[in-house]
């Protein structure tokens, strides 16, 4: 009967304590854009116009919903590259460098087989991507298991290098015609398609699929059992007979691998094309995401949704309010300052 | 190639690894007290405004570059309040400092985007003066470049030849221990986040008043993630980020060399030297142990009861 | 050095506790217990584990408070309410696993806890002041070397070098001699003789009576919480001491009959030569030879901290052996991985459960799954046959004869004795063919130890071998077929249980040559 190690009847308690969880969150969203407020009234704007804005352009019409949803996409994914790891106790910070070597491996299956037809092509860009940040996060892993170097330090500062790789070969290799800083279009077949006429792409099914199958093995499978157990006792999880090195190394690379696959999802959907310096902290993003959630999938879908309203609506602050696109920044500084000093409210598993 | 070009080269050189340097030196006091300040870059962006805006404003560079060290004093603070006494993850509130920073840097500076600034004055290395006029106007420096090394000198000082400095290094390494000596592991990370933030300050302030003198979005570039790579690289040591801070910015002078040559070698390749090197660095000190992090770095305080 | 306690006795006490009491969940550590320590005074506080020196000590250096009782300082009442209060009274204390820091140099270390250190430091004059010292107390040490390049005798000495520059009169010393070499402890009896000779009060804890006739004035003995008595030196003696430590008396024990007969089969495990590199204050196991047969009980007495974990984790293959090979069921095993040993049909009971044996977050149904993953595992491991698994779980909980707890509670909400339990029933359900069992009965009531022990017996009967490790002895003597004594990583004894008895073995043990 019962299928999981979970108490078999479900009380009210925990939705009432969902609820509570939800309310101090909108509470501290309120006051994050509160202090965005005065923010705004010092540098002489109308903080109600610009929240209005805001709205507007993201919960308040159809089009700017979808544009929400684009942008969350690749957070959700750099979030659950983050979370997987996360739950062995391996800290990834390098999530974003994983994603721009994805990108890379992904633009080369693009430009090499431009000729296949899309069914054969995006598959395999999709694996490519994945062995990208497969083998960018394999570095760390591995010098992790061998009790060589913390894998905080080494996928930081691998971060710094794969931005520079893929200039690398778009500088000098790759580039369009005209504009050295970027590629020449995709062919439609390395394209991710698009859904309901909008700009979100397969991509945004494939991260809720993944969140639900990272959920799903956490829960079910006997590696799931066998990481958590990791995560919470390394030193009885060997004593158990657990073979700690092996998770450690291949948890970190799928976390690269999935990371991988958001940055082939940047170039193959969103961009359809590679460009230089083409992600600005989206594997730092993930990192907070995942952190702030607890690693739990639906904090991350929560959360990521969040982030994008206040990122998309940043868009139209800048073309209304004539303030600097990044100032909205400030807005989900704010929101994660607030969050991030109430630490005992969401993450059980502090970690030093 | 000419010497003239070779000597351009290094002076520019000597000028972008100027604010590298302090704003290294700056991680290193935070990191010895325990704190990873991966906000750095925010900071550096928001001191940079600051400062550049202010220069701008008053037309005094001193002005700015007080304004600029003031305000990476109090980014840290906000940093501190957060990782000190909110005992919130090191890693995750550094990075909302760094996003913080992209949004309030671009704010300040808004309006201050391709303006010109009154430079920092400039001075002759001594002794030099009496060369040609194309060779010694290369080697104009001003103050903050003179103080550098010295600085990092002081700084090694304090932490080793003084009792505030060895209560700090101490609660970097076991905050207990040090508790257990009498003294408050939470004050002295504020004090090293302060003053940490002020250098960081001063990085900044030199990278947009003395050496570019202009001020653009993102201007940093990854200079906080170089300087959190630097500290590791110079092995926690004042001294040796000096070390560092050259042999990066000998890099930043080949690949200029290379592309005034016309040599064939990407500039993207040489930016990766750094990161790489130090890695290396990592692998070999972690082979020998001989790597000297600080023993509870990253880690929460959480007082005793 | 017949210094007598009586010899000097005009000075009062330099502190006296009176009534102390203090009880954690479960345990009373203390109870009720008066202490005098006089300068010019080596006070030896003797007991095996758990007789509550350390909880005694730790509320005098003010870690803990203590429930009820009293604290007089020169005859004056204080409150120690934190160790900074005990500096402030010039009691200073050196902690088993010491206080240092390893990155820092000697020198560094001592002036980070000099009250008057000035803003900035002179390097010079402060090793100069080390040097004075240590001189006169004969505890040279290298001040500019690092404290993690020190031996753990080295590091000693800058522990009490360290007590000896900011101002302590009276000293406390838990176990100083747990990791220390034999010259060294020699050493170590010579500056205590120094101090005392200059009126610094010392308070020692140990087990280990030797050592305890050779350098203390005056000794008290724990047991059980209680203060069995003290004595002066000249009052002391091996018998009388052993007699106050352990007082249980041999008649009347009901010993099984012991299937003593060995089997021609090969020994379950073989350890041939085995020795460990030790770690920092780790023990490392030396020339350790055993053989364990099936239908086989092989106790292992000792002082915990003398290599019983080392064993243990050699055995499972958690640490690799620098010399010597192990055989598991006939097989070369010394390279195993542990899952291999584990899969082999190995169970282990370590001496703390929650670190070592469960994932405390984890419900006690997932951590029942854990050891055998794989064979509940479901389609490839895509589902766990959680229906399985309680049912298993209950059966076992059933079959030794423990109530069944909550199974779906978190582990770390658990009391000790129930944790015990969930890990007895998990390690011993499948017919193990090989039992490492560490203080197995540790914090259970009288009937959950009964049923643990006729689990054991039965695993016995059923051709298991079994090695015990634990500090009872009146458990060893009760269910080994065998018995071998620990001491300093080295097999130093080895007996029939009916050919010995708890005098030899408790000589043994406390480091005694027999």
């Amino acid at each position: 009967m019962a299928q999981t190690a979970d108490p078999p009847k479900n009380s009210g308690f925990f939705y009432q304590k969902y609820l509570q969880v939800i309310l101090r969150n909108l509470v501290m969203i309120l006051i994050a854009f509160l202090l965005f407020g005065i923010i705004l009234l010092l540098s002489g704007k109308n903080p109600v116009l610009s929240f209005r804005d805001i709205f507007r352009s993201t919960l308040g019409s159809a089009y700017g919903f979808s544009e929400v949803i684009v942008a969350m996409t690749p957070m959700l994914i750099t979030a659950l590259a983050v979370a997987f790891p996360a739950r062995v106790g391996l800290i990834n910070v390098g999530a974003e460098g994983q994603l721009y070597m994805g990108a890379l491996f992904a633009t080369w299956g693009a430009l090499t087989f431009s000729g296949l037809p899309a069914w054969v092509l995006l598959p395999g860009m999709a694996l490519l991507g994945m062995l990208g940040g497969g083998l960018w996060a394999f570095i760390p892993g591995y010098l992790k298991s061998i009790g060589l170097v913390n894998e905080t330090i080494t996928s930081l500062l691998l971060n710094s290098v794969a931005p520079s790789i893929v200039s690398f070969f778009i500088f000098g290799y790759w580039h369009a015609p005209r504009d050295t800083s970027t590629t020449s279009n995709f062919v439609k077949s390395a394209r991710l398609p698009t859904l309901f006429g909008t700009r979100i792409d397969l991509s945004f099914v494939l991260a809720v699929v993944l969140l639900v199958l990272f959920w799903l093995f956490m829960k079910y499978t006997r590696w799931g059992l066998e990481m958590r157990a990791i995560g919470g006792n390394s030193q009885s999880a060997r004593r158990n007979g657990i073979p700690l090195k092996i998770y450690l190394v291949s948890i970190m690379c799928i976390g690269g691998a999935i990371a991988g696959l958001a940055g082939m999802a940047q170039v193959s959907g969103y961009y359809g094309l590679l460009l230089a310096n083409f992600s600005i902290g989206l594997g730092f993003m993930g990192f907070l995401i995942s952190w702030i959630a607890g690693g739990e999938p639906l904090g991350i879908f929560l959360i990521s949704f969040v982030v994008a309203v206040i990122f998309t609506g940043g868009n139209l602050l800048q073309l209304t309010q004539g303030l600097p696109y990044s100032v909205i920044n400030i807005l989900l500084a704010f929101t994660l300052f607030i969050v991030l000093a109430r630490p005992t409210f969401f993450s059980k598993r502090r970690r030093s | 190639m000419s010497l003239l070009a070779v000597l351009g080269v290094i002076s520019s050189a000597i000028y972008s690894g100027t604010s590298l340097l302090y704003t290294t030196l700056g991680e290193v006091i935070d990191e010895r007290a325990g704190i990873v300040n991966l906000g750095l870059e925010g900071v550096l962006l928001v001191s940079a405004s600051l400062g550049f805006a202010v220069t701008k404003t008053t037309g005094s560079p001193y002005l700015g570059i007080l304004a600029a060290v003031l305000a990476g004093g109090l980014m840290n603070m906000v940093f501190g309040y957060l990782v000190i006494t909110r005992q919130a993850n090191q890693l995750a509130s550094g990075l909302a400092v760094m996003f913080f920073g992209y949004g309030l840097s671009a704010l300040i500076g808004k309006s201050f985007v391709g303006a010109k600034i009154n430079p920092l004055p400039r001075y002759v290395l001594p002794g030099l003066s009496r060369l040609p006029l194309v060779f010694s106007s290369l080697f104009k420096f001003d103050f903050l470049i003179f103080l550098v090394v010295p600085m990092a000198v002081l700084i090694w000082w304090l932490l080793y030849r003084t009792r505030w400095g060895l209560g700090l290094r101490a609660v970097g390494e076991n905050a207990d221990t040090a508790f257990a000596s009498g003294r408050n592991p939470k004050r002295i990370r504020y004090q090293a986040l302060l003053v940490g933030g002020l250098l960081a300050g001063l990085g900044a302030a030199h990278l947009t008043i003395a050496y570019t003198m202009a001020w653009s979005e993102y201007m940093t570039a990854g200079r906080g993630f170089i300087a959190v790579a630097l500290v590791i690289f110079s092995n926690w040591d004042p001294l040796r980020a000096i070390a560092g801070a050259l042999i990066f910015s000998a890099a930043v002078a080949f690949q200029l060399l290379l592309q005034s040559s016309g040599a064939q070698v990407s500039p993207f390749l040489l930016n990766t030297i750094p990161y790489l090197l130090t890695i290396l660095v990592l692998i070999v000190w972690g082979g020998n142990r001989k790597q000297s992090a600080p023993a509870s770095l990253g880690r929460i305080y959480l007082g005793s009861e | 050095m017949p210094a007598t306690p009586t010899s000097h006795a005009l000075p009062g006490p330099m502190v006296s506790m009176r009534g102390i009491t203090k009880a954690f969940p479960g345990v009373l550590a203390n109870d009720g217990i008066d202490l005098d320590i006089y300068p010019s005074d080596v006070h030896a506080l003797l007991g095996e584990n758990g007789a509550g020196k350390s909880t005694l000590v730790k509320i005098l250096y003010g870690f803990y408070r203590a429930d009820s009782g009293s604290v007089l300082l020169n005859g004056q009442p204080v409150r120690i309410q934190s160790p900074a209060d005990a500096r402030k009274f010039q009691i200073g204390m050196v902690f088993q696993d010491f206080n240092l820091i390893p990155a820092f140099s000697v020198a560094e270390n001592i002036a980070l806890f000099l009250p008057d250190l000035k803003p900035v430091i002179h390097p010079k004059e402060i090793d100069h002041r080390i040097e004075e010292i240590s001189t006169r107390y004969d505890l040279q040490v290298n001040p500019h070397a690092l404290v993690s390049q020190l031996s753990i005798g080295e590091q000693q000495k800058v522990e009490i070098l360290k007590l000896l520059l900011s101002n302590a009169r009276l000293f406390i010393l838990d176990e100083p001699t747990r990791v220390l070499a034999p010259h060294e402890i020699k050493a170590l009896f010579g500056v205590l003789e120094n101090l005392r000779k200059d009126g610094y009060a010392i308070l020692l804890i140990t087990h280990k009576l030797n050592e305890v006739l050779e350098c203390a004035d005056r000794i008290s003995v724990l047991r059980t919480g209680r203060l069995a008595g003290t004595l002066t030196r000249r009052e002391a003696s091996e018998e009388k001491l052993i007699a106050f430590m352990f007082e249980k008396s041999l008649a009347g024990l009901n010993r099984h009959a012991h299937a003593a007969a060995r089997s021609d089969r090969p020994p379950i495990l073989r350890l041939t030569n085995i020795a460990t590199h030790s770690l920092g204050a780790q023990v490392g196991l030396e020339d350790i030879n055993l053989d364990i047969y099936p239908h086989e009980i092989v106790g292992v007495a000792g002082v915990s901290g003398n290599g019983q974990k080392e064993l243990g984790d050699v055995i499972l293959g958690l640490q690799k052996c620098s010399q010597g090979h192990k055989e598991l069921f006939g097989q070369e095993a010394t390279s195993w991985s542990i899952g291999r040993v584990r899969q082999s049909g190995v169970a282990f009971v370590p001496e703390n459960p929650l670190q070592m044996a469960v994932t405390p977050y984890l419900s006690v149904l997932e951590n029942m799954a854990l050891t055998r993953s794989r064979l509940y595992a479901r389609l490839g491991g895509l589902r766990v046959d959680w229906g399985a698994v309680q049912a298993d779980a209950r059966e076992s909980f059933v079959r030794f004869g423990f109530s069944v707890p909550s199974l779906f509670v978190p582990v770390r909400s658990l009391s000790g004795g129930n944790l015990q339990r969930m890990t007895i029933a998990r390690e011993l359900a499948f017919d193990p063919k090989l039992i490492v069992g560490s203080y197995l009965t540790r914090g259970l009531d009288l009937q959950s130890t009964l049923s643990a022990r006729q689990a054991l017996l039965d695993a016995r009967q059923a051709g298991a071998g079994i090695l015990l490790i634990s500090e009872d002895l009146e458990e060893l003597f009760t269910l080994s077929d065998r018995l071998i004594v620990l001491s300093r990583g080295r097999i130093v004894g080895s007996f029939l249980p009916t050919e010995t008895d708890n005098y030899t073995v408790g000589r043994l043990m406390t480091g005694a040559k027999v």
